[in-house]
């Protein structure tokens, strides 16, 4: 579980680091088309961190931790 | 610009502060209320402290010092670089700088503070809230309040693009994300999820006063959202009528949409979630403020209410985070709705780089956040302890209950 959230997190990075990139180096619709390919990184990153955290919360709300 | 109407707007900024703080204990347990009204009224105070003392060095403002990386013919402007301690501000006389923008920053800062006190309701520690303002104040926001209005490299006047006219992003978002961190960290509530893993309700203690804090937060937004745009977007004396139609159109929206939608799925209107909804027409109409027109506010403000109705049992039901005052839905989902919306209906941001300030949000501060609240977490552990749980945190943390005369918790003489 742990390992799912820290590469959640590294995604999260990832993805805004492809963003950045298009930003700085491209223009037009190469531009557009890598921003949208960082937000996705993104969101696969926070599916990752979600759910990593999904069971963790479901344990501590039964009162097992 | 006219300083002394922007410095009253400013003072209208507590009320929202207050109208949230009544929302956020309204909407906890009656045996945590007290402790949570201090722990607002902690935050606020801590972070105005530490970002005068430090976060405002880090922030600066447009045409004042920063730190600027040059690579090749790019000028990347990423963070401010004013004397700590608040030295080099001049609150007035000949060649006055920067004043006007710490008073703003310094009110902003400590409603992002206080949004993530209602995420950890009923179990975070006095501690744990004092610590995580102080680093929010002082680290955290800055970063992004210099990036998006300091004049840093998501700053309009820079790109023409991105815009954040109220402070969806740098205020609101912000202090979601801020809120869904300590609610990752901290768990939910004990009892809050059975063996099967269905949801338990626990049902706020005071609806009246959640919805009372609905009415007072508006005047505080208008006020915010006033400010900000006046501050940083250029915003002349005519444009307030705008900001207060759009915020009174956004809330408004908001509220009957969320209204309307519990009326459809549950047959009767639930009062906590159409406070939430009015909340979150005002989190998403803050980012367009008075610069979008009144058809798109009210398009803005429904579709928060319509997300923030979703996204309050998907958080709860599906993702398991036990967030009693909905605070990441209201504050992150629809902050990041309303500066995609400002792209949308033109209110000044171009949506490529609306689209880039989100993205940013998400992929840099979330997990800057997230992995500052896991380190300090394990300095200042955030979870009150056991009994702390099943006695309230009034008892616990401050040593008497908010309500000691009328309140008689069954939950105190369960055998441990």
């Amino acid at each position: 579980v742990i390992r799912v959230r820290v590469i959640g997190c590294v995604l999260l990075v990832s993805g805004w680091g492809i963003v950045m990139a298009a930003v700085v180096m491209l223009r037009g619709w190469q531009a557009s088309v890598f921003i949208g390919a960082g937000c996705a990184v993104e969101a696969l990153g926070l599916g990752l961190l979600t759910a990593g955290y999904r069971a963790i919360q479901l344990s501590v709300g039964r009162g097992q931790r | 610009m006219n300083v002394g109407l922007c410095v009253v707007c400013m003072m209208l900024i507590p009320l929202a502060a207050a109208g949230l703080a009544l929302i956020h204990q309204g909407l906890g347990r009656s045996r945590s209320a007290a402790h949570s009204m201090l722990g607002t009224i902690c935050a606020l105070g801590i972070a105005a402290i530490v970002f005068v003392m430090v976060g405002w060095s880090l922030t600066g403002f447009p045409g004042g010092a920063s730190h600027v990386l040059f690579a090749g013919t790019l000028r990347w402007n990423w963070l401010g670089a004013e004397p700590l301690l608040a030295r080099g501000v001049n609150f007035g006389g000949a060649g006055a700088g920067g004043g006007l923008e710490m008073c703003l920053q310094m009110l902003a800062v400590g409603l992002a503070a206080m949004i993530p006190v209602s995420a950890g309701g009923d179990r975070w520690r006095l501690a744990g809230i004092a610590a995580a303002s102080a680093v929010l104040a002082g680290l955290m926001y800055p970063l992004f309040a210099h990036w998006a209005w300091g004049g840093g490299w998501l700053a309009p006047r820079l790109t023409g693009g991105f815009s954040d006219a109220g402070g969806a992003g740098a205020v609101q978002v912000v202090g979601g994300f801020m809120a869904l961190s300590v609610a990752w960290i901290l768990g939910p509530r004990r009892g809050k999820y059975a063996a099967d893993g269905l949801a338990s309700a626990i049902p706020g203690h005071n609806i009246v006063q959640v919805l009372f804090g609905c009415l007072v937060a508006l005047v505080g937004w208008i006020g915010l959202d006033a400010a900000v745009s006046m501050v940083y977007y250029g915003a002349g004396e005519r444009m307030l009528a705008g900001i207060v139609v759009n915020a009174v159109l956004c809330a408004s929206a908001g509220c009957l949409a969320a209204v309307a939608l519990t009326r459809v799925r549950y047959r009767k209107p639930d009062a906590s979630l159409s406070a939430n909804g009015w909340i979150a027409g005002l989190v998403a109409g803050s980012a367009g403020a008075g610069f979008v027109t009144p058809v798109a506010a009210v398009i803005v403000g429904a579709v928060a209410g319509v997300l923030v109705t979703y996204m309050v049992e998907v958080f709860e039901l599906r993702l398991m985070i036990d967030d009693p005052g909905g605070a990441v839905s209201v504050h992150a989902g629809a902050g990041m709705w309303g500066l995609l919306a400002v792209g949308i209906f033109g209110g000044g941001g171009s949506m490529l780089f609306q689209v880039v300030g989100v993205a940013t949000l998400v992929g840099l501060m979330l997990p800057l956040i997230h992995v500052g609240n896991l380190l300090l977490n394990r300095l200042v552990p955030y979870r009150v302890d056991r009994d702390g749980d099943w006695q309230g945190m009034d008892v616990r943390e401050l040593g008497a209950g908010a309500y000691p005369e009328f309140v008689v918790h069954a939950d105190e003489f369960v055998p441990r």
